[in-house]
This record gives C-alpha cells, structure tokens and sequence, in this order.
C-alpha cells in the first residue's frame, strides 16, 4: 500500500511547521490552497493561525463546500487551535459571520482562555500517544465546552477539583486539539494521525 | 498560576515557545496599520491576521513631526474591542514604561517601533522582563540577533515606513538573506570571527548558520503599498507582510487590503497578483528615499 498523502491547508499561519513534523514521520505531505488539491490528498491537517481568516479565506477560494464534502465521505482530518475551531460544529465566541467546516461533534469556546498574555503551556495526558505527558502550547486557544455522543475526548487539562477543560478529542477520522503539537518537537500526537490517516488506529 | 473556572493549574505564560510560538501563527498573513476602530473592522473583513493600533500613521506622523510616543490607550482599547483577531501596538525604542503599559492593555504584541521617537540612546528593551511577546524592526542580519538576544519574537524589516517606497525594505530584506547564506558557507572557527563582525552573540551566530534561518519569524515592514510590493516581499523570503500607511493613506481601502491579503497568500502566481492589481484606485501618493534627510529616516534609528 502506498503511504496516505497529507494535506496541511495553507491558507495561513504555521503550514511549514504541521509539514516538517509530518515529513519527519516519513509522511508525504503537500499543500492544500485550491479545490483542486483536495483531490490529491487522502487526509487533511487544518493548522493554527488566525480562525477569521482561515475561514474567510476558505469562503473566498471556494474550499468550505469541498471540505465538508470529504470530511462527510471519510477523509481523515487533524486540527490544531484555529483548526480545531473549523472542524466544530458549534462555536461560541465566534467573530460575526464566521465561517466553520464543521464534522465534530462539539462546542467550542473560541479565544477561550483569554488573550497573547495568558497564552501558556503545561504538560497533558492525551490517550492514545503512550503515558508519558505531552508538553502542550496553548496560544490564545481555544477549548471544547461539550462534546455530543458522536465525539470522544481524548485529554483534558490537569484540574485539581473535578475535571478540567476538554482540550483534545476524536471521532472516528477526525481529531482535534487547543494545542499546538507542531511547535514542540514531540511527534507523537501527529504519529496518532498518521496511524488515523492509514487505518490503522 | 491560572484560574478558569473550575480548574487551578501551573501554566507557564510568556515562555520562549509561547511567544515565538504566537509568532508563528500569524505567518503567511498581512498585519495592517489602523487608527480607528472602524479601520480595524475594516481590516478584519479583507482577511488581516491582526491589526496595529496606533494614532497616526507613518504618513501622518512624517508630515507632521514632533515627538512620537505610544498611543492613547483609551483609542487602544477602542480597538481592541472591536476586533477578534490579535492586536499590536507600538512602544519607543527603549521606553520599557510605555511597553509596560500596552501590556497591561491587554495588547497581543507589542512592537519596539523606530517609527516613534527612541526614548534611550543606547539600550533597547529588555524584552525577556515581559509576559507580551515583541517584534523588533532589522536592517541586517547582526541587528536582528541582537534584537533576538533581547528577547524579540518576531523581527521584521525596518523599510522606511510612511514613505509608499519599498526599496529599503528590498534592501533590508536581501541584507538579512544574504548574511544568513554566508554563514551557512563558514566552518566553526570562521563563525567566532563572524559574531564579533555581525556584533551578536556567537550561540546565536552559530544557530542561524546551522538552520539557515533565523530562530523566529521574519517579516517584513516599511513602504509596501500595492498587492506587488507585498509579493515581492514574500518572494524575497518575508513569511508576512506589515502594511501600515499603504492601505487607509490609499483611495479604496477596503480594497486594497482585500487585494494584499491574496497577493500575500498567492505571491508566487503572477496571474492572482495581476488580477488583484486591477482598479485598486490611487495608490499613496509614496515619497522618494533620496529626497530624505538622514534625520527624516527612521531605519537609522536603534542600532
């Protein structure tokens, strides 16, 4: 079987680093800017930057409607902070008239934990990428106010009383996270999506 | 320690990855200069990934001279709420007080500008004190690891703002490009004379020559006025474009930041930069570099 390509939509914000950590799997990668790439991809990294933009940029090239139509025949897709707001299917705090994809499952809090100074990062158990903590950065990030029965949570933020915010989670195909696995050196979270992408997880 | 709501956690704010890493998320985008909460709105729509907040633009504040400090946090705050995307704003060249202040704001940047009069002849900001990551203006390669070392996030290209004339920025831009492909060229005892040459920390020399590039995000800043300029920009190795008097100083504003925006994103497809380019309107009417005195340029201040 020949290895799954993966697309990292590069509308904006950081597609180079999504790439080279997924090169460094051994993963093909390439970009996705146009419709037209869609058709060569067999899965789909929808990175961070800035979620307005990404989603009036997607209006405006045409990509919203062919997005939901993969994402609706099963093709895997990964997204990280302002991905992860394009693939919800409710978002709180949204700016008028933006635009999400849509496919999981959830509500969620946009800008959630406040602004540029109280971005953070803190190590997070995330199943499905061993026991070892995962070092998570959380860059005006949102989180997931509920996940509905299709979804499934994947890791929450350490909490000292009751359960702390929902910060990754899955439903089949699909995974999303608050956090940035591309900016710290640490593949695992990624390798889980490429094991997705083959079918083998 | 971060309270939200049901959770007390050790969160680690202003970290080198957290604000490289905000950094970072603002790539491959256009960064535009407003003065009104309107404007603001205004570049939200074309697709701006985040807006400078700032009195008067490089235009204005060249006409008008004087001394140029931070802006009104009351116009600051205007701003801020009326955009979700990230807000930056300017500091003078050394004056920690007023980077203190925007950071109190609530602003998502703060950029250390030479577009303000520099308030300490000799130091710039010591950037690691803060929680907000900063962008600092460069004209070569040693400046802008100097401004690293400080703890700058993000560097861009000084330009000569306020001027619609992109030619420094060219220069800057292939000043730093050039310097980096030379480093790569040095073995490791060449690299010692080389940060005593560049006038930067020999660690920092040392990883600009492995990576062949710098360790945070370069943009670039000063004089871009049309979708072209913006391309140009990118295609020199800029990984997003600041606009600042180009776009509201211009006849159609919404436009042409519509129109910098796609060519920013498209800059390797002359067929997308040429149909942006149509009917865009008056450009800013744009200043020779030459006919400039030296204490008319901004890019000779910091050091």
């Amino acid at each position: 079987m020949t290895p799954p390509t993966i697309g990292v939509l590069a509308l904006q914000g950081d597609t180079a680093e999504h790439r080279a950590v997924l090169d460094g799997l051994g993963a093909r990668t390439a970009e996705v800017l146009a419709p037209e790439h869609l058709d060569t991809v067999d899965a789909l990294v929808l990175p961070g930057g800035e979620s307005t933009t990404m989603g009036k940029l997607a209006v405006r090239y045409g990509l919203v409607e062919p997005l939901r139509a993969r994402i609706a025949a099963g093709m895997p897709a990964f997204g990280t902070c302002a991905g992860m707001i394009l693939l919800s299917d409710r978002v709180v705090g949204a700016a008028a008239d933006q635009t999400t994809v849509g496919g999981i499952d959830m509500t969620v809090r946009r800008n959630a934990f406040g602004r540029q100074t109280e971005s953070f990062e803190t190590c997070v158990a995330v199943d499905g990428i061993g026991e070892q903590p995962f070092d998570a950065v959380f860059i005006r990030a949102p989180w997931v106010d509920s996940v509905g029965p299709e979804a499934s949570v994947l890791g929450r933020l350490p909490a000292e009383d009751g359960p702390g915010r929902i910060i990754a989670v899955r439903q089949g195909g699909l995974m999303a996270t608050s956090f940035h696995p591309e900016l710290t050196g640490d593949a695992r979270v990624h390798r889980l999506f490429v094991d997705i992408a083959k079918g083998h997880s | 320690m971060v309270k939200n709501a049901t959770t007390t956690i050790d969160n680690a704010v202003g970290t080198q990855r957290v604000k490289r890493g905000m950094a970072e998320q603002l790539k491959n985008g256009v960064i535009m200069d407003v003065v009104t909460p309107e404007q603001a709105r205004i570049a939200e729509d074309a697709g701006a990934v985040a807006v400078m907040a700032l009195e008067r633009v490089p235009a204005d504040i060249r006409k008008d001279g004087g001394v140029v400090r931070m802006s009104d946090p009351d116009m600051i705050d205007g701003i801020v709420s009326a955009v979700s995307i990230p807000v930056m704003a300017k500091a003078r060249i050394g004056h920690f007080v007023e980077a203190q202040v925007l950071e109190s704001l609530g602003v998502d940047f703060v950029d250390e500008s030479e577009v303000l009069t520099p308030a300490d002849e000799a130091n710039h900001i010591d950037k690691w004190a803060f929680t907000v990551p900063f962008v600092c203006g460069a004209t070569n390669l040693g400046e802008a690891l100097r401004r690293i070392a400080e703890g700058a996030a993000m560097i861009r290209s000084k330009g000569e703002a306020g001027t619609g004339n992109v030619v420094e920025a060219t220069r800057h831009m292939r000043a730093i490009r050039t310097d980096i492909k030379r480093l790569s060229t040095l073995d490791e005892a060449e690299l010692f004379g080389a940060a005593k040459e560049l006038r930067a920390p020999h660690d920092l020399v040392a990883e600009v020559a492995r990576a062949g590039r710098l360790p945070v995000p370069l943009f670039s800043a000063g004089g871009v006025a049309t979708p072209a300029d913006a391309a140009l920009m990118r295609q020199l190795g800029a990984e997003s474009v600041f606009v600042g008097s180009g776009i509201f100083k211009s006849g159609d504003p919404a436009k042409r930041a519509d129109s910098i925006v796609q060519a920013t994103l498209h800059y390797e497809d002359p067929s997308v930069i040429a149909r942006v380019s149509r009917g865009l309107g008056d450009a800013m009417v744009g200043i020779n570099v030459d006919d400039l005195s030296e204490a008319e340029r901004y890019a000779g201040r910091g050091w």
